[in-house]
């Protein structure tokens, strides 16, 4: 089995490396024709911006979007994330492209700058009943982005609640008492264990 | 593993942390977002802007890039925070800005005001001739400069969550940038093949903390993300950067003192993300008008900012 890392910029090194601990060939995907090779994609994490220009400049999205659109398994991180929901804010001026697929409305950099990053056990029960392994599992949110809502077809595997003291960054997320941020664990209509 | 206070930086690490509030991890986290990406030096929100649209992965937010502070002398310092804050406002990426080395209180006043990441720069006027900053009691990450192995491995134990190239700021010159890389590397092949008995005298040799030497044996790199910086002027500087092992590239004066940044600033970009691929590179060095004005380094009257600190 060969999976694709989309390798514009970010943390790709590192998700092929874990695919390799893992036992499974993961492979650099820069240009539109190499999706063709492969039959799940990683888009990892790394800054949403710059990836979103680099696909751009390579004339990258027609494949990605028709990727995802015929219902090939696509797994984002973080800023991957970002490229799969429907709907994004808090973007640059004049915002970025996004993939969808995912119907879902993300916030950008919900957090605010780096010092606001941190880590966080994120309670996993469903995961861990059906494919066992440990009930929490270690989320680190560096400039992460939030999930604000998510689409009836959108199964949520797991949520990390926001206090709303804690969000300084906008006022139009205030009022979300509980958000479910996972950037790293599976969006699951479209996700596929590997 | 959080509770050991051990954080896994590649592999095991053993990089032990002083802070509670924000672990060493998430500190290389953001360094780690930020790799196969272009850093670049602006000294106005328009200019972050065009960075930005050019897809740059952070900006350095300064007063003057470093060929002004070369050209027009003077002690330079951490830019004022009323423009970090502006170039802050006009962008989404990470926003990062210098201060003095072992200037402690420049970088308080950094963190403060909520910047991504603080470059302890050998560009500015030195604060501390002995000291750098205790970097651990920071919540903010930090990046540093180095030449060669050791001081690479000093910085990481002073709390440095990513290390670049010193290279020669403001000189368009890439030659003391790919010195230094080929230094750290070289060390770190010859540490590869070296027998555990023999870890001990190297790392008194290099003067290095022994824990992180055998820790980069180990992982066969840094224990923390590499940029290249000091020189670049190019795409070719930057794809040659990459080539040599570099994780991500700075780009000081290169792009904005260019005759055009817009093109210049994109096609650095595009060569960060195809190092590899000799046709892309040819097409985005093309027609990008007048590169930076560089200077010989051979002259022995330009300065070595590199020296300034150990």
């Amino acid at each position: 089995m060969v999976v694709g890392v989309l390798a514009l910029q970010g943390s790709f090194n590192e998700h092929i490396a874990v695919l390799r601990r893992l036992g499974v060939k993961g492979v650099e995907i820069k240009k539109p024709e190499q999706l063709d090779n492969v039959s799940s994609l990683i888009i990892p994490g790394g800054e949403s911006t710059t990836m979103a220009k680099l696909a751009e400049f390579h004339k990258l999205f027609p494949a990605l979007r028709e990727f995802v659109k015929m219902g090939k398994p696509v797994w984002g991180t973080c800023a991957g994330l970002i490229f799969l929901a429907d709907k994004a804010v808090g973007q640059k001026q004049g915002g970025q492209e996004l993939v969808g697929g995912l119907d879902c409305t993300v916030h950008r950099n919900f957090f605010g700058s780096q010092i606001q990053s941190f880590e966080a056990d994120v309670s996993v029960p469903e995961l861990a009943s059906k494919e066992g392994g440990p009930e929490t599992f270690r989320g680190v949110f560096i400039r992460a982005p939030a999930i604000l809502e998510v689409g009836p077809e959108v199964e949520v595997l797991a949520d990390y609640p926001v206090p709303s003291n804690k969000v300084l960054y906008s006022s139009s997320t205030v009022e979300i008492q509980e958000v479910c941020i996972f950037s790293l664990i599976i969006m699951v209509n479209l996700l596929a264990i590997i | 593993m959080a509770d050991s206070g051990v954080v896994t930086v590649y592999g095991n690490g053993a990089i032990y942390e002083t802070t509670k509030k924000s672990p060493f991890s998430v500190k290389v986290g953001l360094a780690q977002m930020l790799r196969g990406g272009v850093i670049m030096d602006v000294v106005t929100p328009e200019q972050a802007r065009i960075a930005e649209e050019a897809g740059a992965c952070a900006v350095m937010a300064l007063e003057r890039v470093p060929a002004d502070i070369r050209s027009q002398g003077g002690v330079a310092r951490m830019s004022d925070p009323q423009l970090i804050k502006q170039i802050k406002n006009s962008v989404t990426i990470p926003v990062m800005a210098k201060a003095r080395i072992g200037h402690f209180v420049e970088a308080q006043i950094l963190e403060a005001i909520g910047v991504d990441y603080v470059d302890e720069s050998e560009v500015l006027t030195l604060a501390d001739e002995e000291n750098h900053i205790n970097k651990h009691n920071f919540r903010v990450p930090f990046v540093c400069g180095c030449r060669n192995l050791g001081e690479a491995l000093r910085r990481i134990r002073e709390g440095a969550a990513m290390i670049r190239t010193k290279g020669e700021a403001g000189t368009g010159n890439v030659v003391e940038a790919v010195r230094h890389v080929r230094s750290v590397m070289g060390d770190i092949r010859v540490l590869r093949n070296m027998d555990d008995d023999e870890v001990f005298t190297f790392a008194k040799k290099i003067a290095a903390p022994y824990d992180l030497v055998m820790q980069t044996k180990q992982l066969g790199r840094l224990p923390v993300v590499q940029f290249a910086a000091g020189g670049v002027a190019t795409p070719a500087d930057a794809a040659l950067m990459m080539q040599l092992g570099c994780d991500g590239v700075f780009v000081g004066s290169g792009v904005f003192k260019s005759g055009d940044p817009v093109r210049r600033a994109r096609a650095i970009v595009q060569a960060v993300t195809n190092y590899t691929d000799p046709d892309v590179l040819a097409e985005v060095s093309c027609g990008l008008g007048e590169a930076m004005v560089g200077i010989n380094l051979n002259d022995e009257k330009v300065e070595r900012y590199a020296n300034r600190s150990e």
